[in-house]
């Protein structure tokens, strides 16, 4: 019995039941449904085992959407909890695994889920390319990815949540506080997505180095392309840090090391520097494709060249490398003297000069052109004065003395999430309805998307603005309550109110996703916001090999040169096309990943080490494996084009 | 046969078989923890310049630069991270 006590959960609630129950039928509900419309087969072929960039994005986009909606129901549970004085909706123990699981959930799976996403949907289109560098380890770093989400996810009914926060800091994380395996889960769930996304950033950098069309230069790629190299030159140098700082802490809770404990020569400040080493340059992971598909739909829809090219990308350039000069800012608080605060201040608010000049090359670039206010631009527009306040309070923050009085409050909440939701959430929202019709083949419903806009923009702001005033009057973060005489209560109230007017715009979100998939005509043709960058010459819906015939590019909008400069993408004629074969290895390797954490987590050493014989095994078969990929005929393309040809042309 | 032989592998193959020897000689030679930690990372890092450029040929393709540019962006961020860890936690600690 007491093998199983283990898996037991040590601080049950209603509501964990109740979501156990639900998952369970959740998970009985899909599988009955697959067996029952006999979709295993195609599931299995189309999409386990697919190595389509396209595809691997879409997956990585839809996990993302679930778990906005997992990190969203966490934060409107905390925010009802704090909606009124001295509340009892959760305890404490409670609060503290809920706003863990939000952060770890929101920045790791979904925020990051999201930005993958878009990069492997879109990249190789803007640049002519017929999938990534490595198809395969695309794929492998999805399912990785993956099984870690799910490996986190399982964790508040196996054994228990995380709860030292999302940033995890030791000692509070070491045994002697955390005494359940539910930093454990922490550990190894992010270990796990890790390495998927360490291997993404490799497989980008080659991709974007070695597989851009005939033409494109470096300084010619779409202005998204060039975010998405800097993004993952960041990620290849940031991510080992992370892996080395949870394998250490690994160690300290697992195999009794010290080297984040603070006796026997461990030093405990270490893991909040190794995490914020890794940390810091992780928001820029985060913000630059974001700042990337802005550029992309700004220039767009402003019907102008995107203003300050060469600026944006200088400006990239030093931010990737600034972004790892700044991380002591998260712990000016934690003792260092005035230089080394003083030295941390500076870098910090220098690296916010970049930034400012991409905001002006923004406005530049809507300065006299031809705006139409369609969804992906109301955010856009949305973006630059909130992302300017939450700049400024970031600035604020950055004064090292000033600090003292902001640090932990609600304030540096309101900061962050100010940055987060209307830089990468608002970014993400718009670069998917914005490339919704190369995905699906149909647009989203403008009305129904503004609607959400309104609604999203609105709550953010009665949600988060409050929380600045309460921040500096004091109220500190990760509380689970306050009392009565602090006065806190009416602006958390608003705030409560403005986090559902929040979840009010993602179920419409939603809702315009089903309306549309109904009701919007088919007949978008290839084009339909007459855009600029390469990944609009392809038909809809793109077929797998992407472009029948190579292109030829002599701009960062190529597109856009063909349709009113006469230039001629595709010169050669059809050739037969080398493709990458589908693999099931990706989603079985994985799959041993997640037996392999979730053993780990629990000290099952025989699963241990039964699923790492198998991944072992699994990579000596792949080495051993003879995969040359196959050819489409030049007859199937051919055919495939003229179907693509007659429906577009109908269409239009 | 001049151009067969592998002359700046095998001279790359001896010299890291030299530098083993080195880092070896911290565990048996009677040293003090400073040294020894010092002959450690000076062996460790001319160690792997040498397996990136002899056995990994790095310089040998044209992606020569694109190579090196990471290498040294690499070698740029390790130094700040370390040197500055060291300055936050040990050195400007109060
Ligand atoms: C409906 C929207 C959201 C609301 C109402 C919300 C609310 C909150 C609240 C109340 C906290 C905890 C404050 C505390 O007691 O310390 C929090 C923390 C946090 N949120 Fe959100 N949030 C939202 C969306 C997001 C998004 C989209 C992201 C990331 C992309 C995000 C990332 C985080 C992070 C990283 C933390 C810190 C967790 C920690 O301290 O360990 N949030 N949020
Ligand atoms: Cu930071």
């Amino acid at each position: 019995m007491e093998f199983f006590e283990r898996f037991a959960i040590p601080h049950p609630s209603p509501l964990i039941y109740a979501s156990m129950v639900a998952i369970g039928l959740t998970m009985i509900a899909i599988v009955v449904g697959i067996t029952y419309f006999k979709k295993w087969g195609y599931l299995w072929r189309e999409w386990l085992t697919t190595v389509d960039h396209k595809r691997i994005g879409m997956m990585y986009i839809i996990s993302a959407l679930l778990m906005l909606f997992r990190g969203g129901a966490d934060a409107v549970m905390m925010r009802l909890q704090t909606a009124v004085p001295d509340n009892t909706f959760l305890d404490a123990q409670h609060y503290n695994e809920v706003f863990t699981t939000h952060g770890v959930v929101m920045i790791i799976f979904m925020a990051m889920a999201f930005i993958i996403g878009m990069m492997n949907f879109v990249v190789p289109l803007q640049i002519g390319a017929r999938d990534v560098a490595f198809p395969r380890l695309n794929a492998i770093s999805f399912w990785l990815y993956f099984a870690g989400a799910m490996l986190f996810n399982i964790s508040f009914v196996i054994g228990g949540s995380p709860d030292a926060g999302w940033t995890n800091y030791f000692p509070l994380a070491g045994t002697e506080f955390s005494e359940t395996v539910g930093v454990n889960y922490y550990m190894w769930a992010l270990q796990i997505s890790g390495i998927g996304t360490l291997m993404t950033g490799i497989n980008f950098i080659v991709t974007i180095l070695k597989m851009r069309a005939p033409g494109m230069t470096l300084m010619k790629m779409p202005m998204f392309t060039w975010s998405a190299l800097i993004t993952n030159v960041i990620i290849v140098f940031a991510f080992p840090v992370l892996t080395i700082a949870l394998l250490m802490g690994t160690l300290d809770r697992q195999f009794g090391t010290h080297f984040f404990a603070s006796t026997n020569g461990g030093m405990d400040m270490l893991w909040a520097n190794l995490f914020w080493v890794w940390g810091h340059p992780e928001v820029y992971i985060l913000i630059l494709p974001a700042f990337g598909i802005y550029s992309e739909v700004i220039s767009t829809f402003s019907q102008r060249n995107l203003y300050g090219y060469k600026s944006m990308v200088g400006s990239m350039v030093l931010i990737s490398f600034m972004s790892f000069l700044v991380w002591v800012h998260h712990f000016f608080t934690m003792g260092h003297g005035p230089l080394v605060n003083g030295i941390f201040s500076i870098t910090t608010m220098a690296i916010a000069v970049p930034t400012g000049i991409k905001i002006f090359n923004w406005l530049l670039t809507m300065w006299k052109g031809k705006i139409r206010f369609t969804v992906p631009m109301l955010y856009s527009v949305g973006f630059i004065p909130l992302f300017t306040i939450g700049g400024v309070t970031g600035v604020m923050l950055a004064i090292a003395s000033a600090d003292y009085q902001y640090h932990n409050t609600m304030f540096l909440v309101a900061h962050f999430h100010n940055v987060i939701i209307p830089g990468v959430v608002f970014a993400m929202l718009a670069g998917l309805t914005y490339w919704w019709p190369k995905m699906f083949g149909f647009m989203l419903n403008e009305r129904i998307g503004k609607w959400g806009f309104w609604f999203l923009t609105v709550g953010f702001c009665l949600a988060f603005f409050p929380m600045y005033i309460t921040g500096l009057d004091g109220q500190a973060r990760r509380m689970y309550t306050y009392s009565e005489e602090t006065g806190f209560g009416p602006l958390n109230m608003l705030s409560f109110f403005g986090a559902g007017l929040m979840a009010i715009a993602f179920i419409l979100i939603v809702y315009n996703v089903y309306y549309s998939f109904r009701y919007a005509p088919r007949n978008v043709g290839q084009d339909p916001w007459n855009a600029r960058s390469l990944e609009w010459a392809t038909p809809n819906p793109v077929p797998h090999y992407n472009f029948s015939v190579t292109p030829v590019v002599n701009s960062s909008e190529a597109f856009w040169d063909s349709k009113k400069n006469g230039h001629q993408l595709f010169k050669d004629k059809i050739d037969k096309i080398h493709m990458p074969n589908n693999s099931g290895l990706p989603i079985i390797i994985a799959g041993l990943f997640f037996v392999f954490g979730f053993s780990f987590v629990f000290g099952i050493w025989v699963g241990v080490i039964a699923a790492a014989i198998g991944i072992f095994g699994c990579m000596a078969y792949r080495t051993f494996e003879k995969d040359h990929g196959h050819y489409i005929p030049v007859e199937e393309i051919q055919e495939t084009e003229m179907k693509l040809e007659v429906r577009n042309n109908e269409n239009r | 046969m001049k151009e067969l032989f592998p002359v700046k592998q095998v001279m790359g193959y001896i010299f890291s078989l030299v530098l083993t020897a080195v880092a070896l000689s911290v565990y048996f030679l009677d040293m003090s923890f400073e040294v020894g930690l010092t002959i450690l990372l000076v062996t460790a890092f001319i160690q792997a310049a040498l397996q990136l450029v002899f056995f990994m040929h790095a310089g040998e393709s044209t992606d020569k630069k694109a190579i090196y540019t990471n290498v040294y962006y690499g070698i740029a961020i390790a130094l700040v991270t370390v040197f500055g860890t060291l300055l936050t936690l040990i050195w400007g600690y109060m």
